[in-house]
């Protein structure tokens, strides 16, 4: 059974989402809970996979038992032990805090719904596990089609916010297999690890098609995690979807594919052709830069409080293209943990969301209004999230803006030092802004006749079904950020692995 | 000119036909033609993958028959022909694994049996083809599936007509 886990990982939600499909059309209440016990077995199986990946080093899975050239393999080390615990987690929070959310924004398609989300999670986890480029390419598509009905079982503008994710995700995904294409040409093989064996036994660093494939890779994944000058459909797409989905698409779609530009950037080129061959670090951390400063300021002009964490998403993701690309030990590892922190502070403040629009079904910041007095648990568990995105010690967000500044630093890249800086300042003034109002309550001018008000009065708490995961998640950023130490450990164990050394200044 | 475009000329063809693809993406306004510019776009590469396959006189991946037996070929009934056909490609995929690993030397169950790779044409872009037809089929299935949902909710399959509705709502 042991041995089995990390192709459980796969294979629990992915038949949970098959039965859900087949049983839940005619018992809707069987939905939820088959859910729940899919995504609590991902969770167990993710973790016992870890515990062997720490314990014995890689694991390498023969899908079928077909050997690795020829066959798909799941390749577990460290960094995607870690990655699929907090994928599968970040998943399970999730689907508790469904309970009511799905019933009460897709009543008549909860069947549906539920079996759409599990197989999201299928492949999102999918594409975490896989050591093979082209089965990568189909869980990217599988997860993407996925997030695209996900998003438009949304209300009116999310239709059309579902419909442009679709023409970009195509793009991305089909630049993707182009890259593939050309590394197909020029290695024969698909599988990752072959394929850089074969790039460094045929010396391929100085060949033309090999540039042109890590070129059109990168563009793709760019695409479809929203780096900046490529995020147009991504602000819109989490702003109108419903509320469950949202909680889950925002934490994992873009880090998983940060995830996937690490892996094809360290595995598949190797870290000596990504920065010393190429020397597009400089350009590509101003572009971060760029990025983190475009989707700070795009932040603090919004007064919908979805789309301004939507904006924070796209700096985020500045955040850790940066710091990979800094070329450097500390950035790389700041960029990886942050990865793991993101998740869980980027579903905390959507839970968070979710619960506020559920509660007042108004989605501007003025619903905010008291909240303090109305809903304190929920607010502290807001707390926990907003001071992470801040980056306010202990929690896991300072941590990884810690690592990240210092990767800065070495390599002497001050822009990106003063990137980050800046953007955690304006998180500072958006959450502080946001705590103002649920502390003090809107100011008369802003919020006029908001004192003879509708059912505002009547909010009280969440329920548990929506406290437990966003509590769970306020816990478990203090536990990442106080345990910083072990899994910088576990990272850097991954990074000395993969010869990283040769690439870096 | 011509000379030094015609030994890629598969990667040119692809090249524009991809173009054509993205331009109805990016710039037509009905959502229906975009879809088919994406089904254009995804066609193009798909092509692309086939066409690396392929060599000048070469054939697709199967034994024939008379390949294995030159000398008694004929004396064989229709019948047991298909039975040492499905055996043949058996050998023959046996023999490819072993050939990946540097043993140029033929199995052991048919010694006279030469393969020479030149003579196939390679059939794994071909397979993967397959899976990301299905991905394209799919991928439009759920755009075209969007876009009745748009007509629904808006009345109208034009992006800027639908552009309008929302910002007179807005308003």
């Amino acid at each position: 059974m042991i041995d089995q886990a990390p192709a459980l990982i796969l294979l629990i939600p992915f038949l949970a989402s098959i039965i859900v499909a087949l049983v839940g059309f005619r018992f809707r209440a069987v939905c939820y809970p088959l859910v729940l016990l899919g995504m609590a077995g991902s969770v167990w199986a993710s973790i016992v996979t870890l515990l062997s990946v720490l314990e014995g080093g890689v694991i390498r899975y023969h899908l079928g038992g077909w050997e690795p050239p020829f066959g798909i393999e799941l390749r577990i080390d460290g960094l995607n032990a870690l990655v699929v615990v907090v994928v599968s987690s970040v998943s399970l929070l999730a689907a508790i805090y469904s309970k009511r959310t799905v019933l009460a924004e897709n009543g008549d398609k909860v069947s549906q719904f539920y079996s759409l989300f599990l197989l999201l999670a299928t492949g999102l986890l999918g594409m975490v596990l896989t050591g093979d480029a082209f089965n990568l390419y189909v869980l990217i598509e599988i997860a993407a089609l996925t997030s695209y009905a996900l998003i438009a079982m949304g209300p009116k503008r999310a239709t059309l916010a579902a419909y442009k994710y679709v023409i970009m995700g195509t793009i991305g995904a089909s630049f993707y297999l182009l890259g593939v294409g050309y590394l197909y040409i020029k290695t024969g093989s698909l599988n990752m690890v072959d394929i850089q064996e074969q790039l460094v036994a045929r010396d391929l660093a100085g060949s033309p098609a090999i540039m042109v494939s890590f070129i059109l890779i990168t563009v793709g994944v760019w695409i479809k995690m929203a780096f900046f000058p490529l995020h147009a459909w991504l602000p819109n797409a989490y702003c109108f979807s419903p509320t469950t989905s949202s909680c889950i698409l925002a934490p994992l779609v873009t880090k998983v594919m940060v995830y996937v530009m690490v892996r094809m950037m360290l595995t598949v080129y190797g870290a000596e052709y990504t920065f010393a061959h190429l020397e597009w670090s400089r350009i590509i951390v101003w572009m971060a830069v760029l990025a983190i400063l475009a989707g700070s300021i795009s932040a603090l002009g919004q007064t919908n409080l979805r789309k301004m964490l939507s904006f924070l998403i796209i700096a985020e993701v500045g955040y850790m293209v940066g710091g990979v690309w800094l070329a450097e030990e500390m950035g790389m590892v700041g960029s990886i943990y942050h990865i793991i922190s993101d998740a869980f502070m980027t579903l905390c403040v959507f839970l968070f969301a979710g619960i506020i629009i559920s509660k007042t079904g108004k989605t501007d910041l003025n619903a905010l209004d008291g909240m303090f007095k109305k809903m304190p648990l929920t607010m502290v568990g807001f707390l926990a999230g907003a001071f992470s995105l801040i980056g306010i010690p202990p929690t896991a967000g300072f941590f990884s803006k810690w690592y990240l500044i210092q990767g800065g630093i070495n390599s002497g890249r001050w822009e990106y030092v003063v990137a980050l800086l800046i953007s955690s300042l304006i998180n500072a003034v958006l959450f502080f802004r946001i705590i103002e109002i649920a502390y003090f309550g809107v100011k008369p001018a802003e919020g006029h006749d908001h004192h003879h008000s509708d059912g505002h009065d009547k909010i009280s708490e969440a329920p548990l079904s929506q406290l437990i995961p966003l509590l769970g998640t306020g816990v478990l950023l203090l536990v990442i950020g106080l345990y910083n130490k072990d899994i910088v450990a576990v990272i850097s164990d991954f990074l000395s692995s993969s010869n990283l050394g040769s690439g870096i200044r | 000119m011509l000379e030094s475009l015609s030994p890629s000329f598969n990667y040119w063809i692809y090249v524009i036909i991809m173009m054509i693809g993205l331009y109805a993406m990016i710039s037509k306004n009905n959502f229906v033609k975009k879809l088919i510019g994406m089904s254009i776009f995804q066609t193009a590469i798909i092509l692309f993958y086939v066409s690396i396959s392929v060599k000048e006189g070469s054939t697709i991946p199967i034994l024939y028959h008379d390949q294995i037996h030159p000398e008694h070929g004929e004396h064989h009934e229709d019948g047991q022909g298909d039975h040492h056909q499905a055996l043949d490609t058996l050998a023959k995929e046996h023999h490819d694994s072993h050939a990946d690993h540097g043993d140029a030397a033929a199995g052991s169950h048919y010694p006279d049996l030469v393969i020479k790779p030149d003579d196939f044409s390679n059939p794994l872009p071909h397979v993967l083809m397959l899976t990301a037809i299905v991905v394209g089929v799919s991928t439009l299935g759920v755009g075209l599936a969007i876009t009745q949902k748009l007509y629904g909710e808006f009345g109208s399959i034009e992006e800027s007509e639908i552009l309008d509705t929302i910002k007179s709502s807005n308003d």
